[in-house]
């Protein structure tokens, strides 16, 4: 059993293996990220990219290997902590997973409301947040009123309002064009320079290029760079 | 914490009016159906008990010769338990009150050469002990004493009417099982429903971090509330009719003679609180599949 070791890392992996059935979705992989480094994983579609990111916060269990996420090892977290566990994360996906019988706020707000904020906390705070991310005008649309663009700023939002400690981005502009694109890493790369930890899945490479941050590669599951 | 709680419940109920409709109507019927049947029960039963308060024990003493003297039996009538008083009746004064109650046609015991009634005895019981049971223990016991010839008390009829209501009571207990297994199968599948619609909200609350029973919870309230509800509802469509019955009775009979009652309000206020258990239940039990990981 692999304990939290190296205080300077926030995510080991170690020799993990996933499969689904007889497809091999990661294999392998050994991988250590630390305290506000900006990691890209990159890789073709079906490389492994999603189901590394799902691991990470206990959307799936590994087949084989271990994972310590700030000091915790995932193989022996109780099923009671995991939802304390995921809130170390702030997640962004590629479909925005917002609530669309939700306002702007109200999809913001569920994320200080779940850590029992009060009110007027959660007012201030979601405000600022759209503020940062350029939303407050839309402050009461509902999701589907909202372009692509909007709504992954929105996501965004939610997903750094709780001050997790990673940001975790499965393809965050693979429905955007080009100008939502860089604002959406330009706000990624704000929260990055406030000291979180950010990684993002993508395979947009002419974006990992510009930005010079650390790549890790991924091809058929395996670890190759 | 509380009051989110109770806003995403109500929001839950707003944002699904029609499925919520349906479960609160199954609760409705439901409870109307059961209500119906324990109501009539509940009366039937009052009725029941009115009648035995007012059984009296008629000892009818052999003509022709006594083996003992009418005071003698009486002492041991009045010695035995349950019995409250015994009044001795002459077979005179039993014609005398034939007579009045034949009215137009007590002629017809004019021409009696001799009285052919008996003496009696007219045994009243204790009100603790006017149950079925014990009327017919001490009849034995007064039908044992050798100048007793005969006993009445409407054996027949109390027998009768107190095995319909034990079938009653046991058919009720299989229905309103029936009922309360129905209604908590219908509720978890609608709420299963609910859950399916909110599916993704749930995903996304549960990758925010939140826990089970942050997420159960307001779904314990939007069940407890259905609950009520259709309680709420079946007992007042069940006193509608009720209330015209009721009328029609005090009209055709003496209120006194079958008085009928609605629930009383710790019954009234139980069966809500039933009807709110059927609804967390279908809940809890909907829930517990739906939420694991």
């Amino acid at each position: 059993m692999i304990d939290g070791g190296d205080n300077s890392s926030i995510i080991r992996m170690f020799h993990v293996h996933k499969h689904y059935g007889s497809k091999k979705a990661l294999i392998n992989a050994t991988l250590d990220i630390h305290r506000n480094e900006f990691v890209f994983i990159c890789g073709p579609s079906g490389a492994g990219k999603t189901t590394l990111l799902k691991l990470l916060y206990l959307g799936d269990k590994v087949s084989a290997g271990q994972i310590i996420v700030d000091g915790i090892n995932l193989s022996r977290i109780p099923r009671k902590r995991i939802p304390f566990l995921r809130r170390k994360f702030g997640i962004i996906f590629q479909d925005y997973k917002l609530i669309s019988t939700k306002t702007v706020f109200e999809n913001i707000a569920l994320v200080l409301e779940v850590t029992r904020n009060t009110r007027r906390f959660i007012e201030k705070k979601v405000k600022s947040v759209l503020r940062t991310v350029g939303m407050e005008g839309r402050i009461n649309a509902y999701p589907p009123s909202l372009s692509g663009g909007e709504q992954q700023r929105v996501a965004v939002a939610r997903a750094v309002v709780g001050d997790p400690k990673v940001i975790l981005a499965d393809e965050p502009t693979g429905n955007l064009d080009a100008e939502s694109s860089h604002i959406i890493f330009d706000f990624l790369n704000q929260f990055y320079n406030r000291g979180a930890t950010v990684v993002i899945a993508t395979h947009d490479l002419n974006l990992v290029r510009k930005t010079k941050k650390s790549v890790i590669h991924l091809n058929q599951g395996q670890i190759v760079a | 914490m509380t009051s989110l709680f109770y806003k995403r419940a109500i929001e839950g109920i707003l944002e699904n009016k029609f499925l919520q409709g349906v479960t609160i109507l199954t609760f409705a019927l439901s409870i109307l159906i059961v209500c119906a049947y324990l109501l009539f029960f509940i009366n039937a039963n009052d009725f029941m008990n009115s009648w035995e308060k007012g059984i009296r024990i008629m000892a009818y003493l052999e003509s022709d010769q006594h083996q003992e003297e009418p005071e003698n039996v009486k002492r041991k009538i009045q010695k035995m338990p349950d019995v409250q008083s015994v009044r001795f009746i002459s077979k005179e004064e039993a014609l005398n009150r034939m007579k009045e109650k034949l009215k137009t046609q007590a002629s017809l015991l004019m021409d009696l050469k001799e009285n052919p009634l008996p003496d009696a005895f007219e045994v009243k019981i204790i009100a603790a002990s006017q149950r079925i049971g014990k009327i017919e223990n001490l009849a034995t016991q007064i039908k044992a004493i050798p100048s007793v010839d005969e006993v009445e008390y409407g054996r027949r009829w109390l027998n009768r009417f107190s095995n319909v209501l034990a079938l009653f009571r046991l058919t009720g207990y299989a229905l309103g099982g029936l009922f309360f297994m129905a209604t908590v199968f219908i509720v978890a599948n609608t709420i299963r429903l609910a859950l399916y619609s909110k599916r993704e909200e749930i995903e996304i609350m549960r990758l925010i971090g939140a826990t089970d029973r942050f997420i159960k919870i307001p779904f314990y309230i939007e069940g407890l509330i259905q609950g009520a509800l259709g309680g709420l509802i079946g007992l007042s469509l069940l006193f509608i009719p009720f209330k015209w019955i009721a009328t029609n009775i005090e009209h055709s009979f003496s209120s006194a003679l079958f008085p009928i009652r609605f629930f009383p309000l710790e019954v009234f206020l139980g069966i809500i609180i039933c009807s709110m258990f059927v609804g967390w239940l279908g809940c809890y039990l909907s829930l517990k599949q739906f939420l694991e990981v």
